[in-house]
């Protein structure tokens, strides 16, 4: 192996200083004894422990899941069908629009996006709860999912649908039978990216929200400003802990599939 | 073996499987297809041939139900098929990329048409295992499509195709990723299999003497029109335009004007100075109409003297020589500065070779070897 030139390690260590020194520290003071964030005073799991007593951070948790296990669902399902439609619906009047249209959310500002959904939800008196939260979570995501999707499908090759219609596939059933199976792994990124983003989104869920259905993000912003306290920290850091394994647990699983591919080819070559 | 002529096309009574009537198809203002007329037969094994962008794929879309045709009709077994969608017609195609689902084993890529058609699973079982016997599958049944050969890969298409033992196969370049001597032998298990399944195959190819070994007709299509359709020895032997003349196989054009000579018989008047050359034709030729006489290379004898009761006798200088192995082609230098090529068998060892470059030569043939065409 290589050693590194001096101005690598340099620059790979301030870069990852700057990622992780932030992330560091909160774990850190997250098992800090005192109440004092910026004070240590010894080793303790104590604020795990009132965590787990904290009623309003548990029901906005679960508000929290709720409303992304939902919304990443329906966000994946209609933003397939979106992106199928875009690509494979060949020439139909507005194509064009609709296609420039559908990304229209990705660079909107969220505050604009947020305001407008609040007007709407006003506008046609829904009461504002899980419910509006999850349909504002699902207009924005579906834009992530088809993106993430139609860029799969436009290298999907064409023949395949047709060689399954060929052999007596209904359209529905060719979709179901062929190409969802080829594309899924494109559709389950497209679900894990809506997932994370309304887990960790802020303000559109503070314009949808109503009082009884607090999420996660919300609730730990309005606990900041009356001062950080160490429970932020321990919440955080399981956040963060999380995360981390979702992403191992991930990247695992794809490199054992490619492994298990890579073994059965060199097999098949062999025979 | 008493031998049975298969030649529905002949018979007026029988009834064509497929009929294409006056069909166009135009891709915006792209006309892919000419008004054309075609009909196939039951039992046939019917190649398309025609350079690159012609039109067969189109031809064949529109018969598996992929592209409708601007207009005209298609007829299937008597029906109009062109409002009938693709998983409604008793038609397979095998597709030139394979379209093998990646994500399902052989055995479950060529039991996929079948399921479709809710049939019982013992059934099914026995179907697969027999489409896997017919194609010497069998050891591959659980492997994955990437994990096969490309050769491999081709015949479980082939098998997927067939197992819904259509009344129509469709095959678009079925060999183009073999090599020549895997292609002999597929080309020899298709013929097989369509005699012992019945099946009517269409097949789309650009190699013309897989066209002559497995077809029964060929059409030789150019810009989306069919030029002539005929059984293979016909198109070889009796081509009916300088264009088909030329496509199929090699061919020596020599320019001229007719004039008659006798019972079916013109006088071909080709150069200044030359003899002018005899040829029998059943077509007929005004007087000094143009013409091209079209004549094979192995129809054209190469000697030393000139033969005595040769109709056509021409003389030059070999230029060139072509060695194939089992044969030997010669470019002969007329005085003209025209090329002709003669081709002979080499049945004695090259080292005995009778001519060699710049030796004077005499080219002969008889009138009846070439065809006289019209331009
Ligand atoms: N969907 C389409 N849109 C526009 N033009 C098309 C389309 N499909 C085919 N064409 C055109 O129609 C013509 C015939 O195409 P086709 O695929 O039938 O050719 P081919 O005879 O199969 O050629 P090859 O031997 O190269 O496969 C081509 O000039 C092609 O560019
Ligand atoms: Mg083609």
């Amino acid at each position: 192996m290589n050693r590194l030139s001096w101005f690598n390690t340099v620059s790979l260590t301030l870069g990852f200083a700057f990622l992780y020194i932030p992330m560091i520290i909160l774990i850190v003071f997250s098992f800090n004894e005192s109440k004092l964030v910026t004070v240590w005073a010894g080793f303790s799991t104590r604020w795990y422990g009132e965590l787990m007593q904290n009623q309003a951070f548990l029901s906005a948790a679960w508000v929290t899941l709720k409303v992304a296990v939902f919304s990443s669902t329906i966000a994946t399902v209609l933003g397939t069908m979106a992106a199928y439609v875009l690509v494979r619906g060949g020439r139909f009047m507005g194509r064009t629009l609709f296609s420039g249209m559908i990304y229209a959310p990705l660079v909107m500002p969220e505050v604009i996006t947020g305001l407008s959904l609040l007007l709407l939800f006003i506008g046609i008196g829904l009461d504002r709860g899980v419910l509006t939260i999850v349909l504002a979570h699902t207009t924005f995501s579906m834009c992530y999912v088809s993106v993430v999707v139609s860029s799969r499908l436009v290298t999907f090759d064409r023949s395949l649908e047709e060689a399954a219609l060929d052999l007596g596939c209904s359209p529905i059933q060719a979709f179901g039978l062929v190409t969802l199976p080829i594309i899924a792994p494109a559709v389950i990124s497209g679900w894990l990216l809506a997932f994370t983003l309304s887990l960790d989104d802020l303000v559109i869920a503070s314009f949808t929200s109503g009082p009884s259905s607090t999420t996660l993000p919300i609730k730990i912003f309005s606990a900041v400003r009356l001062g950080v306290s160490p429970e932020i920290n321990a919440l955080s850091t399981i956040m963060i802990g999380i995360v981390t394994v979702g992403v191992i647990t991930a990247s695992l699983v794809t490199k054992r599939a490619s492994i298990r591919q890579r073994r059965e080819e060199q097999e098949a070559a062999r025979a | 073996m008493p031998e049975t002529v298969f030649a529905p096309w002949s018979d007026p009574d029988a009834r064509p499987l497929i009929r294409f009537q006056n069909v166009t198809k135009r891709f915006g203002d792209f006309t892919a297809i000419h008004d054309l007329t075609l009909d196939i037969f039951e039992r046939e094994f019917f190649a398309l041939l025609g350079p690159s962008g012609c039109g067969k794929t189109t031809l064949m879309r529109m018969l598996a139900g992929f592209e409708t045709p601007t207009s005209g009709r298609i007829e299937l077994a008597g029906k109009d098929i062109v409002p009938v969608p693709p998983n409604k017609r008793a038609v397979n195609m095998m597709f030139q990329s394979y379209a093998l689902f990646p994500h399902l084993s052989v055995w479950d890529n060529i039991a996929f048409g079948l399921r479709r058609d809710n049939m019982a699973k013992d059934a099914i079982d026995r179907r697969v295992d027999e489409m896997l016997k017919l194609t010497r599958l069998g050891r591959f049944a659980r492997r994955k499509p990437h994990q096969i050969s490309g050769g491999q890969r081709q015949r479980v298409a082939l098998a997927r195709s067939l197992a819904k033992a259509p009344k129509l196969l469709l095959l678009d370049e079925p060999l183009g990723a073999l090599d020549a001597k895997l292609r002999q032998d597929t080309q020899f298990e298709l013929m097989d299999i369509q005699e012992k399944t019945g099946t009517t195959f269409v097949i789309v190819t650009h190699d013309q003497e897989e066209a002559m070994t497995v077809a029964s007709r060929i059409a030789v299509m150019d810009q989306g029109e069919v030029i002539q359709i005929a059984t293979p020895d016909k198109i070889y032997e009796e081509p009916e335009s300088v264009y088909v003349a030329d496509f199929i196989g090699d061919v020596n054009l020599i320019e001229g004007r007719a004039s008659a000579h006798g019972e079916g018989r013109f006088r071909i008047d080709w150069a200044e100075g030359q003899q002018p050359l005899i040829a029998a034709s059943r077509l007929e030729f005004a007087a000094g109409q143009q013409c091209h006489l079209a004549i094979r290379p192995e129809k054209i004898a190469i000697s030393a003297e000139r033969p005595s009761d040769a109709d056509n006798a021409v003389q030059g200088r070999v230029h060139d020589i072509a060695y194939l192995g089992n044969l030997s082609t010669y470019h002969v230098e007329l005085p003209t500065g025209a090329i002709v090529k003669a081709q002979t068998a080499n049945t004695r060892r090259i080292s005995r070779r009778d001519f060699t470059w710049e030796d004077p030569v005499w080219l002969s043939w008889t009138a009846t070897a070439g065809v006289l065409l019209a331009n």
